[in-house]
Order: structure tokens, then C-alpha cells, then sequence
């Protein structure tokens, strides 16, 4: 019965890359959109930090930011994972997941926050001072009249980014999280077998897919108007 | 005094000052048109009357009272700048309707924002809130669907913008503009970005609106035949300074100024 141990651990991995996965994108999301609001705003410190922060992550690879995180901890605040378990009385797997999770929230907000940045700065500003003669305020120009604009606009880079993500959460193995890729690799060091590796493939192919599909979905939805 | 007045606006914009001290005064219920070629600061000094541009001196009187001082223009918070704001309504060259809403959601959305933060405002909360923002949103409807009577476009209210021709869309946002109830209407070329076939019918609401309503409204347009027609008072600009002004008759038959002789025999030399 190798082959339904072998899927079965696969699914365990997948599990880890899915979370993985779902957590970035929840929180680079918003993240990417304030570190876009950063990157333009007019007090220069904080344009400053926000470009420069953009420039370093995009600059390295985001396989030696995630294992630089799981280094933060000891080598800044001589802080050893040890105590950090036992202080948040949590498992070593989990911290090393925080780990991977940090780095790529950070890394992928970066990415995000350039393609929201390019798109509002190609808002027509006609948007904004149609809002702003009709009394809204900044806060209600940007929710109501911008931001679904701004969906629209970056729906298929953001697609794109998603898709790249997907793929990348293999290098949460660096910080020793056992998702999809890792398990197999351990699979077929284990069963000394090559399969595990084209069975992990199809389960990225297969997710793909379904997210290809989404995607194609929200974009139909979204063109109820044209600009 | 008058109902609206500007006095002495100037605006510069890096090294070029495109308003050198801008007088104008209007009265209620009256058409003011502002003609001039291209680059005599028209454009920014209605931009300027909506707190679009903030001018570098000058001072702007609703009513006998104060309601812009440049001098004091940074003290202005943006709750005042909006506040102020809303005694004007401007339509614009290109539209700018909101894409992503429909054509009565384009004209209620604005009156329903304010309505809301202003029953926040008298504390209520909760269900009550909800309650009353429904209620008022339903009232706003209802006025959103006479202003789009007026300006002919009842059928399309389920519309969005990409479904209109450019005509209707400026039908669209005089309605939108005219939902928040300004005490001046301000149109800022609002034919040119128009095909001249579909001139015709926003010249004519705008005229309609003014037969009406009895609203105030500035004008600022190329269209020569109509400025004459529905205005009380034209006023020429050049390089950034009131030229001249005075009632249709005297600027269109009789002008005195050179610069205005010369602009309107280039505006009739057309083949």
C-alpha cells in the first residue's frame, strides 16, 4: 500500500502549502496596498523606508530572505528558538512556519505594492476630483470610486503573482516546513521511488488550474463596465 | 453687493502665472460666461472657484461673505475645503463619471454619502442608523430619478457610462452635479469633448436648466452662439486678466478691446 501512504503524505504536504499559501495572500494583500500608499505618500521618511524596503526585497532572492527571518531572531536579539517555544508554548514546527509565513507576507507585499502603486498612479485624476467637487472625502474617494477601479486594473498581474506563488511556497522548506515539494523529496528518498515527484507536480498543476479557472471567473465578473 | 465675488485671484504654476488678478462678480439667478482663447486661465479659475487649485491671493465672497482667503488658504482644514466646496457644483470637460456605477447610482452616490455622515453625525446608531439611511437613500432616489427627467435620461438610469455616447454621459454628470443642490453651477467646457453632432443636446439642458431652476451658473465654453443666447453677463479673458465685460450685446456687437476684436474675428473666420 505505498501508493495511498505516498498520497496521503503528499496531502499532508499539499495541507501545509495550501496554508501557506492562503495565509500570504491575506495579508499581503492589504499589506502590499499600504506599502503602496508608502511609497507615494509626501512625507519623505516614510516614501524613504517604503521604496527602500521595495528595493531589498525585490532586489534578493526570496529563498535567502525566508532563511535570514528564522536567523532574525538569534543573530539580532541573541533570542534562541528554544525560548521562544517555550515562552509562546508552541511546537518547533509551528515557529518555523511563522518564519516562512513572515518572509513571504513581506516579500509578496512588496511585489503587490509596486502593482498597485503603478496603477494608481494611472487613475485618471479626473476620478478623484470628480469625487472631491462632490464633497467626499479622501477615505471615501479611495473605497468608493477607486478601489474597485483599481481591482479591475491589477486583477491579471495580481493572477499572475498568485499563480508564481503557488510555486514558491516550496522555498518555505529552507526554514524547515515540510509542505508539498519537501514531503516529496522525502518520499522518494524514503520509498526510493521517482514517482512522489510527478504526483507532487499534478497537485500543483491541479491547484493551478482551479486558480486559473477563478481567476477567468473574477475577470468576467469585473466586466460589467468599461472604463 | 453681489452674489458671488472674486476679487484679485492670481495663480502660478512653477514660473508661469496663469491668473494675474482675476476680478469677476455674478449675481443670483444670473448666466455668467467666461470666453478667452486657450491658456487665458479660464479652466483654472473655475478650478479655483471649486477648490480644485488653491490661488496664491485673492479672496472669494458668498453672499457678503468671506468663504476663501488666500492668506489663510493653508489653515483650511479638509472637512472646511469640503464643506465649502459644496456651495458649487462643476461639470467637466471629459465627465469623469464613475464606470463601475450606474447611471442614477453616478447621480446618488455622493448625496447619499453626505446623508450618511450626517445622520452619524446627530448620533444615531445601530438599527435606528440603518433605518434612517435607508429612508433618506430612498428620498435621494427619488430626487436622482427627477434630476435625470430633467436632463432627458429616465430610460438609461440602469445604464453604466460605457453604454452612453458622450452627450448623455454630460447629461449624466449635470444631473450628478446638480443632486448635491450647489448654489453655483460651474461648467468647465462642458461641449468639447463632444462630437459636434451631440452638442446640440447638452447646450439645450444646460439652457433648459437655466429656464428651470433659476440657477446660478458659470460657464466657461467655445461655443460662441450659445454664450451669446443664454448668458446675462460674458466676461473675455486674456493672458490671465478680465479683458473685458459686460452684457452678450455689447462684448459680441460692440467690443472695445483689441485682444477681444481679434479674438472673435478668429472665432467668425471659420470657412
Amino acid at each position: 500500500m505505498e501508493f495511498l501512504e505516498i498520497i496521503k503524505a503528499l496531502c499532508e504536504g499539499f495541507g501545509k502549502t495550501l496554508l501557506l499559501f492562503a495565509i500570504t495572500l491575506l495579508a499581503s494583500l492589504p499589506l502590499g496596498l499600504v506599502i503602496s500608499f508608502g511609497s507615494r505618500s509626501k512625507f519623505i521618511p516614510l516614501k524613504a523606508f517604503c521604496r527602500g524596503l521595495v528595493w531589498i526585497i525585490r532586489g534578493t532572492p526570496l529563498m535567502l530572505q525566508v532563511l535570514l527571518v528564522t536567523l532574525i531572531p538569534y543573530y539580532l536579539f541573541n533570542v534562541g528558538n528554544t525560548t521562544i517555544i517555550s515562552f509562546f508554548g508552541i511546537k518547533m514546527k509551528s515557529l518555523l512556519f511563522v518564519y516562512a509565513s513572515l518572509a513571504f507576507i513581506l516579500n509578496y507585499a512588496c511585489y503587490f505594492s509596486e502593482i498597485f502603486r503603478g496603477a494608481i498612479e494611472g487613475m485618471p485624476k479626473g476620478q478623484y476630483e470628480a469625487g472631491a467637487v462632490l464633497g467626499m472625502t479622501k477615505g471615501q474617494i479611495f473605497r468608493k470610486i477607486i478601489f474597485l477601479q483599481l481591482v479591475k486594473k491589477t486583477l491579471t498581474p495580481v493572477s499572475n503573482e498568485v499563480i508564481t506563488l503557488v510555486k514558491d511556497t516550496a522555498l518555505a522548506s529552507v526554514a524547515g516546513v515540510i509542505e508539498l515539494y519537501t514531503m516529496a523529496e522525502s518520499l522518494v528518498n524514503e520509498f526510493v521511488v521517482l514517482t512522489p515527484l510527478f504526483y507532487a507536480a499534478a497537485f500543483y498543476l491541479i491547484f493551478n488550474g482551479l486558480l486559473t479557472v477563478l481567476f477567468a471567473f473574477l475577470e468576467k465578473k469585473l466586466n460589467f463596465y468599461k472604463e | 453687493m453681489s452674489y458671488l465675488e472674486i476679487k484679485n485671484f492670481t495663480k502660478s504654476f512653477g514660473g508661469l502665472q496663469v491668473l494675474k488678478g482675476i476680478d469677476v462678480s455674478i449675481e443670483k439667478s444670473e448666466v455668467l460666461t467666461i470666453i478667452g482663447s486657450s491658456g487665458s486661465g479660464k479652466t483654472t479659475l473655475l478650478r479655483s472657484i471649486n477648490f480644485l487649485e488653491t490661488p496664491d491671493s485673492g479672496q472669494m465672497l458668498l453672499e457678503g461673505e468671506l468663504l476663501f482667503d488666500a492668506a489663510k488658504a493653508n489653515q483650511y482644514s479638509d472637512a472646511e475645503i469640503r464643506q465649502k466646496r459644496l456651495n458649487f457644483g462643476l461639470v467637466f470637460q471629459s465627465f469623469n463619471l464613475f464606470p463601475q456605477y450606474t447611471v442614477l447610482k453616478n447621480v446618488t452616490l455622493a448625496p447619499g454619502l453626505l446623508a450618511e455622515t450626517s445622520l452619524k453625525k446627530q448620533g444615531l446608531k445601530g438599527r435606528e442608523l440603518k433605518r434612517a439611511v435607508h429612508e433618506r437613500k430612498l428620498e435621494i432616489e427619488k430626487e436622482g430619478l427627477e434630476l435625470l427627467e430633467k436632463v432627458g435620461l429616465t430610460e438609461k438610469k440602469d445604464s453604466y457610462p460605457c453604454e452612453l455616447s458622450g452627450g448623455q454621459c454630460q447629461r449624466v454628470a449635470i444631473a450628478r452635479a446638480m443632486a448635491l443642490k450647489p448654489l453655483v453651477l460651474c461648467f468647465d467646457e462642458p461641449t468639447s469633448a463632444l462630437d459636434p453632432e451631440l452638442t446640440g443636446e447638452v447646450l439645450r439642458v444646460i439652457k433648459e436648466l437655466k429656464e428651470s431652476t433659476n440657477m446660478t451658473m458659470i460657464i466657461v465654453t467655445h461655443e460662441m452662439g450659445f454664450a451669446k443666447n443664454v448668458s446675462d453677463k460674458i466676461v473675455f479673458m486674456a493672458e490671465g486678466l478680465v479683458e473685458e465685460e459686460g452684457a452678450p450685446s455689447e462684448v459680441f456687437d460692440n467690443p472695445k478691446s483689441p485682444k477681444l476684436k481679434a479674438f472673435l474675428q478668429g472665432v467668425n473666420s471659420e470657412i
